[in-house]
């Protein structure tokens, strides 16, 4: 052993937080599963390759489905997805859960109803985001879900934070400081000064729209950027922001 | 009933207690029994600025925790006998104001004065919006200056959410710009904000504009309102402000570089 200094302490345990979308499931036919699955993640535009997954097989369960675990598990795997934990399970899924090397969380059951049993049931994905959102914690997305569209009509002053689970739309000035944010789009007929965030649960083909570009910072299903990187000759315009291959892009309106 | 105005900035140091003072002593004069409280608990000035720092016996906190009557507490200005004032504690913290406390105050005042003014301390904390709370209407005092700008605008946030009107749901409070330390040649050369940019950003009904005036100064150190000074660019400007307010209609000044005369320009402008 060389004489290097190493410190006396090699690690240490802090506390974080990681952001797993969650599968939910509604079917236990593999071959149904897997067609959809492939289909989601073509359009998922390389959002879900290589990315953990929580399994849910609250819907199935309710649905009294088999759920074959082990086959599941290795499906998902093919498709280089990661799967870690399950959620819903009973005690034979969980077993089985545990045999593939998952985890199991003690996750509060989803206070979803279980949707009724339609001919072809479809493997629902649903992506779930940390705390931007700090107020609603247990959005609900049911199979059809219902957007509650915000219209806001004052100036939203500097320090105020809107929030819509539909699309949002202002018919005046966001300020300098202040924070809007939607689940769908986001139309700002005024000037944009502050930070917007569209599509806020995961939907990357949400858009912002503006009739003034001045905003801090633009953000769609996660992706962002900051005022410094806004090109010019976009500023102080109409503009239309949208994602494409995980990067903003931001036209003329 | 009174009518409660909060004067209110969110920036310190723009003029939020040179305008309580001018504004209150204004009413005051036009013959409103105006009360003017002071909510800058432990670091108050509305006394100096008043004059009557020399006759505070009992202060708001006393009044709140029981320690003294309103009346006892309530200070007569010498020189209008419709003004009067409530001084803010020095040696407590704003911890000890509280809702009700302040509720019950503004409530006793309501019966027998026209207009209350609070002269909130600055920040967004508990001495500012328990100052706000009650507003009926607000007068946003803003410098024409980017950091002030920016505290007016959530200040004013603040006020259309955390205001007992917009949390009963009831009419929100009205706003008004009150721009102050405005001076036409800086504008005009580009280093000040105008009013145009100002209003770009908030938007306001405003109020009046009190220009940069060394007479300000010289009313704090004398303890004078400075609407007293009637010879004082800001002293008139603040006079026209309280006109405006009481629905006359007066043309803002103060806003162009005043053009000297050929005798100003040969003996020297006035200050």
């Amino acid at each position: 052993m060389s004489g290097a200094s190493q410190p006396k302490t090699a690690l240490e345990f802090k506390s974080t937080s990681l952001t797993v979308p969650a599968l939910l499931l509604a079917s236990n036919d593999l071959a149904t599963i897997e067609e959809n699955l492939r289909e989601k993640i073509a359009q998922g535009a390389g959002f879900f390759q290589d990315s953990p997954v929580l399994i849910d097989v609250h819907r199935a369960n309710a649905l009294e489905l088999e759920v074959d675990v082990a086959g599941l598990v290795s499906l998902l795997r093919k498709l280089a997805l990661v799967p870690i934990s399950l959620r819903g399970g009973t005690e034979a899924q969980n077993s089985a859960a545990l045999a593939q090397g998952l985890f199991l969380r003690a996750a509060a059951p989803s206070t979803r109803k279980p949707s009724p049993a339609s001919r072809a049931p479809e493997v629902v994905v649903e992506a779930a985001v940390e705390a931007v959102v700090e107020e609603n914690a247990d959005i609900r997305r049911d199979i059809a879900p219902t957007a509650a569209n915000k219209v806001i009509t004052q100036p939203v002053r500097s320090g105020q934070r809107v929030y819509s689970h539909g699309d949002l739309t202002v018919t005046a000035t966001v300020s300098a400081g202040a924070e809007i944010m939607a689940e769908g789009n986001i139309h700002v007929y005024g000037s944009l000064r502050g930070r917007a965030l569209a599509g806020v649960q995961g939907d990357s083909s949400c858009r912002i729209f503006c009739m003034d570009l001045q905003a801090e910072l633009l953000s769609i299903a996660g992706i962002y950027q900051l005022r410094d990187d806004i090109p010019k000759e976009r500023q102080y315009k109409p503009a239309q922001i949208s994602l494409a291959d995980q990067m903003l892009v931001i036209k003329e309106l | 009933m009174a009518r409660i105005i909060v004067v209110t900035s969110g920036k310190g140091g723009v003029g939020k207690t040179t305008s309580s003072a001018a504004i209150s002593m204004g009413l005051a004069l036009r013959g409103h029994k105006t009360a003017i409280i002071d909510f800058d608990v432990g670091l108050r000035n509305l006394d100096l600025i008043m004059g009557c720092e020399r006759r505070v016996v009992y202060d708001l906190v006393n009044v709140i925790n029981g320690e003294a009557t309103l009346n006892q507490a309530l200070i007569k200005d010498k020189r209008c006998e419709n003004l009067f004032i409530l001084p803010a504690s020095q040696t407590r913290d704003k911890d000890a104001l509280s809702i009700e406390g302040v509720g019950k105050i503004l409530e006793d005042l309501a019966k027998d004065y026209e207009y209350i003014v609070c002269d909130s301390p600055a920040g967004i904390e508990r001495g500012a919006t328990l100052a706000m709370y009650f507003a009926d209407d607000a007068f946003v005092v803003t410098n024409p200056e980017v950091s002030s700008v920016r505290d007016s605008d959530r200040m004013l946030g603040i006020l259309s959410s955390k205001s007992r009107r917009a949390e009963n749901g009831e009419e929100p409070i009205k706003e008004y710009l009150l721009l102050t330390r405005y001076n036409p040649e800086r504008v005009e050369l580009g280093e000040m904000l105008s009013v145009e940019d100002v209003q770009e950003i908030l938007s306001l009904q405003l109020l009046g504009i009190v220009p940069e005036s060394k007479s300000i100064l010289t009313a704090s150190n004398s303890g004078m309102p400075v609407i007293l000074d009637e010879e004082s660019d800001a002293g008139q400007a603040y006079s026209d402000i309280v006109a405006r307010y009481l629905g006359e209609d007066k043309p803002q000044r103060f806003i162009k570089k005043e053009k000297k005369g050929l005798l100003q320009k040969l003996f020297g402008g006035k200050s």
